[in-house]
């Protein structure tokens, strides 16, 4: 195909992409250095009371934000350096909480501890969604071939649902005396409230996750499990190899790109966890890396957004997403040589 | 399995079964017990005994229910039905679609059957069954408790109709103008080898990666503003691109290409070259080639990638959350604000219906898509 002919198909997309995720990266890295705040001015009022003698005068300095011609704040834009990074990062802070040697006091400031909650969140959970994809792949090819769609079909609802709404209906399930809190008091012998605390909260997330993302896992797993080479099996057998053996030694190594696919993704999907801190309302226990640049970005009292903040959160956060990928990247890049094998 | 050693002993058997058997009443649960919840009064909804949840005695006795005879005839009626869904309606969308429109026979022909189904149930089979009921004796007595008075709530007294209407028209945007342009950048990168290709599909991946939170930084403060920005192009009619309904499409097809591309590059290079390059020797350009060969064969790739762009839409409360306003609210946003505000038990319950009702479409989904569905899974990683 010709240059102008492939610069013609890709045209519109490479636009789209340019305009809308590109150029927002630049202006986010040139928000995160400049705060944008209305002008205020200091002006002398004088305001008068009637006294006995007259009147009694008091004036005092206020401050108030300049208006334009046509009545609108006038807002000025200056370059703070790293001032919004600071901000988030709250280095002072950081340094007297690590000198008291409290993680307590480290995680009160809400970066670190969203930092926290996501890095531990994205390397839990990988273990657990592959594991469980996996089983659920191994049994659903052992199962008898006539109930192998419907299971499927059950499988692929927790994937499909809206994040949101999943998070809700485990949330539904333990909230107050939900079915689930009541089962476990009665198993437990004890009161429980599943909301109170923060590690409650969390596991529920873990849980929701796994429950969400196992089913993607468990396709993948199953579609490869297809292409498994029946030779290399009944060769492993006639070499006297065990069921498990054959599962460690030829199975697994087939799968192993799969696993490596699966990782990748996983990374950058549990990286970007969202939904959940919304569906569990757990922002006053626990929150993540996007949370932290959503509430940036929510209107506080006064009707303003912090702008500056949150350009300066988000890109902290794509600092941690180039750090996390980067290895299991270099490694893909290695193995598969430059160029015609991406595939 | 005709080897004898391939056999597995009974023990692993039901060890791999129950296993299997646990995992589809997980993956189950929480979804069919909202269903159960969201047709429950609060009492009944939130009771710790399982039981109660699904039958209901305190809606039964305060609002009504279902009979024996109901629920027999319910499920019969719509057995029937699915089974005339699979055996006869295709023939019958076959025999009436204009030659060479499927497509458009089926969107008429699906939508009539939907509509007509629905009269059956809500119109035509209460009306017959009260007729029913009250002649057959216990058969005809109440024995699950339900009431629809939560959805009828959420839909209308609280105006989910309109960000339903706001979904729809996001959704519907965002699939097609997705598809469109992805179509074409698909077909155009799985036609050439060039490093330009190779470094556009680097980039994509790592687009793919940004966190949306990065990216809605970014959008933020312009389409509060663009009223401004944009006057000196548009003069007075510069629109506020913030909680328009159309900007929100053009920012969810941009989040959505980098994934786009790569899935549909992916479905034509599984369409040989040779076809195209046979219709390039008889004459045509590369545009007319690729409009008289590759798209009528491209249409299971592209369905495939369209369901993954209509979820993405679906799904999504991040970007519209925070870029639309009260007035174009899609149907998850609008829910978070719901359960938010709850005060009472009743409210809690009219969150649950709203979460059912936006979770039965995607059931539909499944069940109508599940082949294309996986197909679109396991493209990507199946080949590296």
């Amino acid at each position: 195909m010709k240059r102008k002919t492939f610069l013609l198909f890709v045209g519109p997309s490479v636009f789209m992409m340019v305009l809308f995720i590109a150029a927002p990266l630049l202006s986010v890295l040139w928000q995160s250095f400049h705060v944008t705040q209305p002008v205020y001015e200091r002006v002398e009022v004088e305001t008068c009371t009637p006294g006995l003698l007259g009147s009694v005068c008091e004036t005092s300095l206020k401050t108030r934000p300049i208006l334009d011609e046509s009545g609108k704040i006038l807002t000025e834009t200056a370059f703070v350096g790293f001032q919004s990074y600071r901000n988030v990062l709250e280095p002072e802070k950081l340094r007297a909480a690590l000198k008291a040697g409290s993680w307590h006091e480290i995680m009160n400031i809400r970066f670190w501890s969203a930092l926290r909650f996501t890095l531990v969140f994205t390397v839990l959970t990988l273990p657990l969604v592959l594991g469980t994809g996996f089983l659920i792949a191994l049994a659903v090819n052992n199962t008898l071939q006539r109930i192998k769609g419907p299971v499927i079909f059950v499988s692929l609802l927790p994937f499909i649902i809206t994040p949101v709404i999943g998070a809700l209906s485990i949330r539904w399930l333990f909230i107050g005396d939900g079915i689930l809190t009541a089962g476990l008091e009665w198993w437990l012998q004890k009161d429980i409230a599943m909301f109170a605390q923060a590690w409650t909260i969390e596991l529920m997330i873990y849980i929701y996750r796994v429950w969400h993302v196992a089913p993607f896992a468990f396709v993948v797993f199953y579609a490869g499990l297809q292409t498994v080479n029946k030779d290399a099996v009944e060769a492993a057998i006639i070499d006297g190899a065990t069921r498990w053996q054959r599962l460690r030694y030829v199975i697994v190594p087939h799968l192993m790109p799969l696993v490596i696919f699966l990782t990748l993704i996983h990374l950058m999907d549990a990286y970007r966890v969202f939904e959940e801190i919304v569906g569990f309302s757990a922002s006053a226990h626990v929150i993540s890396l996007q949370w932290l640049t959503y509430e940036f970005l929510l209107q506080d009292g006064t009707g303003a957004r912090a702008i500056s903040r949150a350009s300066a959160s988000a890109i902290l956060t794509m600092i941690g997403i180039a750090v996390l990928l980067g290895p299991p990247l270099r490694r893909v890049w290695r193995e598969q040589g430059r160029g015609g094998t991406l595939v | 399995m005709s080897n004898p050693a391939l056999r597995q002993p009974v023990g692993l058997k039901i060890l791999s079964n129950g296993f299997l058997g646990f995992w589809c009443f997980v993956a189950a649960f929480p979804i069919l017990w909202i269903g159960f919840m969201s047709f429950k009064t609060p009492f009944d909804a939130f009771d710790s005994n399982p039981f109660r949840v699904i039958l209901g005695p305190h809606t039964r006795e305060t609002i009504g229910g279902l009979s024996f005879a109901d629920i027999v005839i319910g499920v019969a009626v719509a057995w029937f039905l699915v089974r005339q869904a699979i055996r006869w309606l295709p023939g019958k969308v076959e025999e009436h679609s204009p030659s060479g429109n499927a497509t458009l026979g089926w969107l008429i022909g699906g939508s009539v059957y939907a509509l007509g189904t629905l009269l059956i149930f809500v119109v035509a089979l209460p009306a017959a069954l009260s007729v029913i009921n009250p002649v057959i004796g216990p058969l005809g007595a109440n024995i699950v408790g339900l009431t629809t008075e939560h959805y009828e709530a959420v839909w209308i007294d609280r105006g989910f109709t309109r960000n339903f209407a706001n979904s729809m028209i996001v959704t519907t945007g965002v699939v097609t103008v997705s598809l469109t342009v992805g179509t074409l950048a698909g077909y155009g990168l799985a036609r050439s080898d060039s490093l330009i290709a190779f470094w556009l599909l680097v980039a994509a991946l790592v687009f793919r990666a940004l966190p949306h939170s990065v990216l809605v930084s970014g959008y933020l403060p312009y389409f509060i503003t663009s009223a401004e920005w944009l006057a000196p192009v548009f003069g007075k009619a510069a629109p506020t691109l913030y909680g328009k309904p159309w900007a929100i499409i053009a920012v969810l097809v941009a989040i959505n290409q980098p994934f786009t591309i790569w899935m549909l590059r992916s479905f034509f290079l599984n369409i040989p070259r040779e076809l195209d390059e046979a219709a390039r020797v008889d004459g045509c350009s590369h545009l007319g080639a690729f409009r008289r060969v590759i798209v009528p064969v491209m249409w299971p790739g592209v369905i495939t990638t369209g369901l993954f762009s209509f979820l993405l839409a679906y799904n999504d409360f991040l970007v519209t959350s925070l870029l639309l306003d009260a007035q174009n609210m899609t149907m998850v946003p609008a829910i978070a604000n719901m359960f938010n505000r709850e005060t009472t038990a009743s409210d809690e319950v009219q969150a649950i219906a709203a979460a059912v009702s936006i979770t039965a479409p995607l059931f539909f989904l499944v069940l109508v898509f599940q082949r294309q569905i996986v197909a679109g899974l396991t493209a990507g990683a199946v080949k590296g």
